[in-house]
Formats: C-alpha cells, structure tokens, sequence
C-alpha cells in the first residue's frame, strides 16, 4: 500500500514536471492554429476559440519561411556533410599513424574548438567580404565547419584509437594502402560515432543564429533561425504567425532527434563518461 | 630471439616514420582549414583590439586605449557583472536542476522514457525559437499574466521583458528550460557508470539514502561534474542567442552579457576595436577553463 502511494506520488510529480516542460510547446503549436480576430478579441493567454491553418500559409510564403528553411538545409547539409569527412581524415591520421607532433596538433584542433567565437567574429566577417564570400551560404558553411572541426577531430580520434590494430594490420598484409584501409576498415566501424556527431551536428548547425548574422546580411540568404527574428519584425503583433514561424523552424531538429534519438543521446553523453 | 627482433623493428620505424603524401593531406587539410577560420582569425582579433577601426579605412593602432576605456565604462561593467551573475545563476540552476531530475530519473521504470523526453525535447531546439515561445508567454495578458490573475497577484504583473528590474531574469529562465534537460543527459550517463556494488556495501554498512548519495555517489561522478564546469562556463560565455532574441540586451543594458555587448559594439556601433577589446576580455576569462579541459584532455590521451 505504501509503496503504492508513493510510485503514484512520483508519477504525478513527474507528470507535472514533464507538464511543465512540454506546456509552453503545447501552447504554442495551439496558438499557430488560432485566427488574428480570435487573438485579438480574446487575449494571446485565452483558450482557443477558433481553428486555421491559414497561419502556416502566412509564416511559410509570406513571411519568406520556405526560403529562409531551404537555406537552411542548404547550410546544413553540406557543413555536416564536410565537417564529418574533414574530422574523419585527420582523425585516422592522427589516431592510426605516428605523425609527428600528432598529439600537438589534435589539442590545438581542440582548442580552437573552445575558443569564444566572439575572439573570431570581426576577423571573420572582414575575411569573408576580403574573399566575396560575404552574405553568402558559402561563407556560413566554411565558418561552421571551421569552427566545429576541431570538435568532431578529436571524438572521432578518441572513438578510432580504441580500434583494434589487428583489422588494420591484416588489411595492410592483404595490401592495402592507406586510403583503402581509411575507407573500407576503419569509417565503416565508426559508423556509430558519425551518426552521433551527425546528429548533434545538425541541430547545432541549424540552430546557429550567432554565426548566421555575423557573415550574412540578405533577407533573402538567411537561414530559418535569424529569419525567424526577421518575421518577428514583419508580422508585429500577429502572434499566431509567429507562432507557426516557430513551430516550422522546429520541426526539422525535433525530426532528426526522433530519428537518431539513440544516437543523439551517446552523443551528448560521449564527453561526460570519460 | 624473434621478440628482440620485433622490438627493434618497431623502434627503428618509430623514430624513422614518414608519413606518405595522403596522410599528410587528411591532417593537413583540416588543420589549414581550421586554421583559416578560427587560429588566424583569432590572432587578428588581439591585434584589432589594439586599433581603433570602423570598418572602411585602415585601422589605427592606438595601444591600450581601448582596454583603458572598457575599465572607465560603465556598460561593459554592468556586462561583466551580468555575465558573472549569468554564470552562476543559470549554471548553478541548471546543474541543481539536472542533477535532481537525473536522480529522479535514473532507475529504468514505466514512465521514465516519457519523463525523460519530454524534458530532453526542448534541447533540440534553436535559442530563437525557444526565445520566441516564452516571448508569447511574458506578452501582456499572456500566459504569465493569466497565472499571476488567476491566484491573485496581478499587481506584480508587469512588462516582462521591457522592465529593467525583471528583463534579466525573464531571459535566464527560458534558457533554464532547455538546458536543464541537457544537464540531465550528461548527469544520467555518469550515474550509470557508478558502481551498483559500492552502493550496496554502503546500504549494507547502514548508510541511508541521503548519506549513499552524498558520499557514494557524488564523489564517483567527478569527472562528469568537470566536463559540465567547463561545459557551463564557456556556454555562459558564449551566450548569446536566447539575449539577443529577446532584448538584444536592453532596456538600459540592464540583460546586457558580454557577449551582447561585443556584438553591438562592433556591429551596429562600429567600433571594430572596441568590440575586438571586448571579445579578448571574454577571450580572458574563457581560457582557465579551456587549459583546464585541455589539460584533461591531454592527460586521457596519454
């Protein structure tokens, strides 16, 4: 009986708390579907009193969210696409052969990583418009997979360096050389590390908005995260617009989470075990 | 004889091991590339932060004015001393918060996968976007107002974001909300590799709940406790986003950060130097922890 009570008494503490954690998202996907008259009688706090979808319309063409997601994917995609590789290559390198001041060079990676981006921002946009790579998607993805290499560099080489030597010392006695074993031996068995870092790298790179507005400055160029400060701006006080705008620049990071979310998780934990 | 052999072997091609061309390409490629974008960049902004520059002509070297200015200052005082209270607000917050519902959460039952999401959903999401669902929140006659009606404190009701008392803390409560749920993560991967067996000795021994936490636990989780220090401290610094979206550091500078206050200075003042002056002060500060996780870093490698 006791202990019945008390596994009720936590399941509704943690119901409120996941309540509490899950609401401001519920309400906001339910203000997305409410009309500008219905707002504006009743208060943006009231209870629905009305259904559309015209929102999502206003937010997605309009408001320039299908551009501004396209951008996006256009950014993200690619940055995590090259960073991976980028990361994977020096990672093999430096964690299979004795290059020469090898460990030198993967704290420095790592550094850099830890640096506060604002140390780089001036520099980095003033280099961006020294090459005409400013207001570009070009310039955003070689900002991101920049900074992030050092990162990536150095999980994939702690992942790579617990390998086993015998699968790499076999595949050079059947005689393949350095790329083949890169290629064929060792990224397939980091596979699960890749997925972790993709994963996690999306949502970062996606949801940047810092690097974002330090190289690109046309509305028609800006990823989903400052154009959705930008719509804030256009549609002043239709919340319910806003609100869609919200909800769409949050689908595709909820989308990939649920889709890796094994991966997602030992991502984030990859750092915190060690 | 043959285990001589192999250990000369391995000797001689350790001292004597040239990396073919390829190797040299896969790390030198992303180390130029790194380079270009962070360490270069990052040596150009000290050097800036000694010049005065708007960006169009030549930047003027001037010394250490722009380091002398930032201490006669008040806005930049009034950052770092938000970005002190940031600091200790949102990451003794969070990590009080993350650890209680990591504890809370820890032992696999019905539910817990549920409770666990729901906290965690909120982590994927972009700053802006969670700046955006709580600016509806704290709108006149928003949800805030309505709770604060509906159990009779209306009179506290005020404009949350546009009152210099309040600004501050309407902005670290929103970031509270995603970052607790990380913290938890990071929390509940070091809880499962603590040792079940020391915890039954200790119950055992008599030890109660409370004491098995707190000299059990806690102490087994020290090297996740220094990841999330360092985690803490450079994602304060480094906090941005959720202010700008919000307040951009408003009104008065009273939510002003750093990090905010770098930006605007050289963005939208102009003031190349003085926002590169501000940006090492950051710069500064940031470091004892980077050679703190380096150093952590260095010695896992070895």
């Amino acid at each position: 009986m006791m202990s019945r009570l008390r596994t009720g008494g936590y399941h509704a503490a943690m119901t409120m708390v996941s309540l509490l954690w899950l609401g401001p998202i519920i309400w906001v996907v339910v203000l997305s579907t409410r009309t500008f008259d219905d707002i504006a009688a009743n208060g943006v706090g009231s209870l629905p009193h009305s259904f559309t979808l015209d929102t999502y319309r206003q937010a997605w063409t309009d408001g320039g969210q299908l551009q501004a997601l396209i951008n996006s994917l256009l950014v993200t995609v690619p940055a995590v696409l090259l960073s991976l590789g980028l990361g994977a290559m020096g990672a093999f390198a430096l964690s299979r052969y004795r290059i020469p001041g090898r460990r030198t060079i993967l704290l420095l990676m790592l550094a850099g990583n830890l640096l506060p981006p604002q140390i780089v921002l001036i520099p980095v946009s003033k280099f961006s418009e020294l090459t005409g790579l400013y207001d570009t998607l070009w310039a955003l993805i070689a900002v991101q997979v920049g900074f992030g290499l050092g990162f990536y560099t150095f999980v994939l080489h702690g992942f790579m360096r617990d390998l086993p030597n015998e699968i790499q010392e076999a595949a050079t006695i059947d005689g393949a050389g350095v790329g083949q074993i890169f290629t064929r031996v060792i990224l397939p068995l980091t596979r699960p590390a890749l997925a972790a870092l993709g994963a996690l790298s999306f949502t970062w790179i996606f949801n940047d908005l810092l690097w974002a507005i330090t190289v690109v400055r046309t509305e028609a160029t800006m990823p989903v995260t400052p154009a959705l400060l930008g719509l804030q701006g256009q549609f002043v006080s239709s919340w319910s617009v806003i609100a869609a705008g919200t909800v769409i620049a949050a689908v595709p990071t909820v989308a990939v989470f649920l889709a890796f979310q094994r991966h997602f998780i030992s991502g984030l934990a990859i750092g915190a075990v060690k | 004889m043959t285990a001589v052999s192999s250990t000369n072997s391995t000797a001689r091609r350790r001292r004597s091991f040239r990396p073919s061309p390829l190797l040299l390409t896969f790390v030198l490629v992303p180390f130029v590339v790194e380079s270009i974008w962070v360490f270069w960049p990052a040596i150009q902004g000290v050097f800036f932060s000694f010049t005065r520059w708007d960006g169009l002509s030549a930047p003027a070297p001037v010394g250490f004015d722009n380091y002398v200015e930032l201490a006669g200052d008040p806005v930049f005082r009034g950052a770092l001393g938000n970005t002190v209270l940031w600091l200790l607000l949102f990451g003794g917050l969070s990590v009080i918060g993350g650890f209680g519902m990591a504890l809370a959460l820890q032992r696999e039952r019905r539910g817990v996968g549920i409770y666990r999401a729901a906290l965690f959903l909120p982590v994927v999401f972009s700053l802006v976007v969670t700046a955006l669902v709580w600016r509806v929140f704290y709108q006149p006659d928003g949800l805030v107002d309505q709770v604060l009606t509906a159990v009779g404190l209306e009179h506290l009701i005020r404009p949350w974001l546009a009152d210099p008392e309040t600004a501050f803390y309407a902005v670290i409560i929103p970031s509270l909300w995603r970052q607790i749920g990380y913290i938890m993560v990071l929390y509940l991967a070091g809880l499962k590799a603590v040792d079940p067996a020391v915890h039954e000795a200790a119950k055992v021994d008599g030890a109660n709940s409370w004491q098995r936490l707190w000299h059990v636990t806690v102490p087994q989780l020290k090297g996740v406790n220094a990841v999330i220090l360092s985690v803490i401290v450079i994602d304060s610094l480094r906090s941005f986003d959720i202010v700008w979206s919000l307040t951009r550091g408003g009104p008065y500078h009273s939510s002003e950060l750093l990090s905010t206050y770098m930006y605007s200075a050289a963005f939208q003042s102009l003031r190349l130097g003085y926002g590169s002056a501000i940006a090492v002060v950051i710069f500064l500060l940031a470091l004892v922890v980077i050679i703190g996780y380096l150093v952590r870093a260095f010695r896992e490698e070895s």
